[in-house]
């Protein structure tokens, strides 16, 4: 009997085999696709969440285990986005390489300034973060850094490979540079359009767009609304119209849709990530859309 | 020292700036100035608080506070499942108000090589158990763990969760009746995962088999051991699934149950067969969800019992399984429905008119509940058990809450 579980896993051990690429585990679609672009063929990447899905609240699925354990990668948020899944998997998994402190554990929050660092760490504020905001990706600009930093770690972890590496981070960021520039020149008309959010979801590309937040659906992170806030926020919109109501994919817009049939103000799913809708398949395309949506408001 | 540096490039920054707007005349450069302004007073925000403070390597610390009301038809103390000799903590607990358990939970990495937890329960009688008190490797290779100290084994699907992780207010029967609950023991695990696609996991431990359905810490103190395998995986991206199948092995060397006045030496084998299976609409399961679960189990025993000063052998298996379903219908609402049965073998007539006698019974029970979490900290249940444990048919209330108040760490699948 004992024999036979052993050699059961012996066959296990030789029989796996081994793959050219560097296994890239991305904790979101966002980075999944930054990985892929400055990766190319080099990399094979896993994201183990979809833009459908609410990146704080996973499952730490058997799946998710398996993945992990094979990565030489590991590409997360950080600021305590993925506190709720994340440290389950990464001791179930069995992977010294990806843990905490490794050079192939990478953090995107730790390459950037975060936002709305909340001054009262307390539960009664709601689901706060206490590094800031972790929605940090609808910046560009915050893209464009993390870029810089993700080359260094794929050029360490697979040195082999260093200066192609560098070849596509240089070509991506040509590309995100002028694209930028672009989204600028076209989202200027979106400067100070009040907006209505259901989560907090949104604070990066508020501050980049230079929109104005009026109001909020969820009256502290992750606390749904009552009836009686609610009626707080019609009465904060009376003085102070909104545009929009935006959404993400993952969220279930019941607040929202009960807000617009008191105000006609519209529901804009935004895509929020990689996959939030059909026609966003990478990250350019993430802010095409974005920033389209948002201008058809302006448009009487 | 360095929240005053920042300070002061900030205030360069302004003083810099100042002056040179009393010539600006043009709103738009004001409109810049002022953003840079803003930023320097963000960058020097968001870095002030980066000073490490003797307190940042504390341990992550979690307490849960679980509270309840009972009202039931029998008195509880005739709580009893007929053929088995149960050990204490696994009846339906007392009427009217108590405090469940207090579950104070510490945590950290110990260092790079090592993890470590520490799990006390204060119970409602002001008795402090250590129910975790564990060591996980986090470094060793080919996709090996080990795991030492006092644990819950990894045997089953329900039996390493904590308390303040069930689906409703108590075990089902197979647990209560075959491994007490839950078995915890001091011992040491070795896992191993397998480096394919699906989720594939094998492992083994060895305990002191010190606790129930172990007892006396026979063999020299290495009185039980289990072998366990999991396997998992997604079907596509709305279903997953995690099945096992686990194998425990206890000796006991005068195992004390019922207050102490019935003792068991021999072998108790347990073989146990599970299956979760996990659904939400697009993986997403903030609005619904749906979760089917079993269990069952064969447990064998062989020994001698002394019941009374007479010893008597005992040679006999015994089954039985569970299922449950719980459905989330709206977000932070969720509703299950559970099915208990056990089959416990005949001892023989030596042992009529003890607690070991079946009395023709099968234990059955059904349980209905809804609970509601208004965030991921607190949870409020109502629970109704139909028990038919033993004779006489029991209607169980519970309305339980379930408090998690600090750093609370993630939950496994």
């Amino acid at each position: 009997m004992l024999n036979l579980f052993f050699t059961g896993m012996l066959f296990f051990v030789v029989s796996y085999p081994v793959s050219a690429a560097l296994n890239v585990f991305a904790c979101e679609p966002e980075w999944a696709s930054l990985v892929q672009e400055l990766g190319r063929d080099k990399v094979s990447v896993f994201s183990a969440t979809t833009a459908q899905q609410d990146p704080h609240h996973i499952q730490a699925r058997p799946s998710l285990i398996a993945k992990m354990h094979r990565a030489d990668l590991l590409v997360c948020t950080g600021a305590d986005l993925e506190t709720g899944w994340l440290p389950v998997l990464l001791r179930r998994a069995a992977n010294p390489k990806v843990q905490p402190g490794q050079p192939a554990y990478f953090e995107a929050a730790q390459h950037v300034s975060l936002l709305d660092k909340p001054v009262r760490l307390d539960r009664a504020e709601g689901d706060i973060h206490a590094a800031g905001d972790p929605h940090l990706h609808l910046n560009p600009h915050n893209i464009s850094q993390i870029t810089k930093a993700l080359t260094l770690t794929l050029a360490a972890i697979d040195s082999q490979n260093a200066a192609l590496y560098h070849q596509y981070e240089n070509d991506f960021l040509t590309r995100w540079q002028q694209a930028m520039a672009q989204w600028e020149k076209q989202a200027a008309p979106l400067r100070d359009m009040g907006i209505v959010t259901q989560h907090k979801s949104w604070t990066y590309l508020i501050d980049w767009l230079g929109m104005k937040e009026i109001t909020r659906l969820e009256p502290k992170p992750g606390v749904p609304p009552s009836t009686a806030y609610l009626t707080q926020v019609l009465a904060t919109l009376q003085q102070q119209p909104a545009r929009a109501i935006l959404v993400a994919p993952y969220q279930n817009p019941q607040a929202a849709d009960w807000l617009h049939s008191r105000t006609t103000i519209p529901v804009v799913f935004l895509p929020y990530t990689v996959g939030g809708n059909a026609e966003v398949t990478n990250l350019f395309e993430l802010f095409d859309s974005t920033i389209s949506k948002l201008l058809a408001l302006t448009k009487p | 020292m360095k929240t005053f540096g920042l300070s002061c490039i900030a205030f360069a920054g302004i003083t810099l700036i100042v002056p040179q707007t009393l010539f600006a005349t043009e709103k738009d450069e004001l409109e810049t100035l002022r953003k840079e302004v803003n930023q320097l007073k963000k960058q020097v925000a968001s870095q002030t608080t980066l000073s490490p403070s003797p307190s940042s390597f504390n341990p992550a610390i979690s307490l849960i506070l679980m509270g309840r009301y009972a009202t039931f038809d029998n008195d509880p103390e005739d709580y009893a499942i007929p053929g088995v000799s149960l050990p204490e903590e696994t009846d339906p607990g007392p009427e009217g108000f108590s405090i469940g358990e207090s579950e104070l939970v510490i945590s950290a990495n110990v260092d790079n090589l090592f993890f470590g937890r520490f799990t006390t329960a204060l119970t409602p009688e002001n008795e402090v158990e250590i129910e975790e008190a564990l060591i996980q490797t986090l470094a060793l290779p080919a996709g090996l763990t080990a795991q030492f100290g006092r644990f819950y084994s990894d045997i089953g699907y329900l039996n390493s969760k904590h308390v303040h992780q069930w689906d409703f207010v108590d075990q089902p029967l197979v647990y209560r009746a075959y491994l007490g609950n839950q078995y915890n023991d001091d011992g040491l695990q070795l896992r191993w995962l397998a480096p394919t696609d699906m989720f594939l996991e094998f492992g083994g431990e060895v305990f002191r088999g010190e606790n129930y359905p172990a007892g006396g810490a026979a063999n020299h103190g290495a009185g039980s051991y289990t072998l366990f395998m999991k396997a998992g995986n997604d079907v596509g991206i709305s279903h997953n699934w995690l099945a096992g199948l686990s194998y425990l092995a206890t000796q006991s060397d005068n195992r004390q149950t019922e207050a102490g006045d019935t003792l068991f030496s021999g072998d108790e084998d347990t073989v146990i067969a599970d299956l979760v299976w996990k659904w939400a609409p697009a993986g997403n399961d903030s609005v619904t969800s749906l979760v089917f679960q079993t269990e069952y189990m064969v447990n064998l025993e062989k020994g001698d019992y002394t019941i009374g000063g007479n010893i008597d052998p005992i040679d006999r298996n015994n089954t039985g399984w569970y299922a449950q379903l719980l459905y989330k219908f709206k977000p932070r609402w969720r509703t299950g429905l559970r099915y208990d049965r056990l089959s416990i073998g005949n001892p023989g007539s030596a042992f009529s008119g003890t607690s070991l006698d079946t009395q023709g019974q099968t234990p059955k029970r059904v349980s209905a509940m809804v609970d509601f979490s208004h965030s991921e900290y607190s949870r409020f249940r109502l629970q109704f058990n139909r028990d038919e444990s033993y004779a006489v048919t029991d209607n169980q209330w519970y309305l339980q809450y379930t408090m998690s108040l600090g750093a609370h760490g993630a939950h496994r699948y």
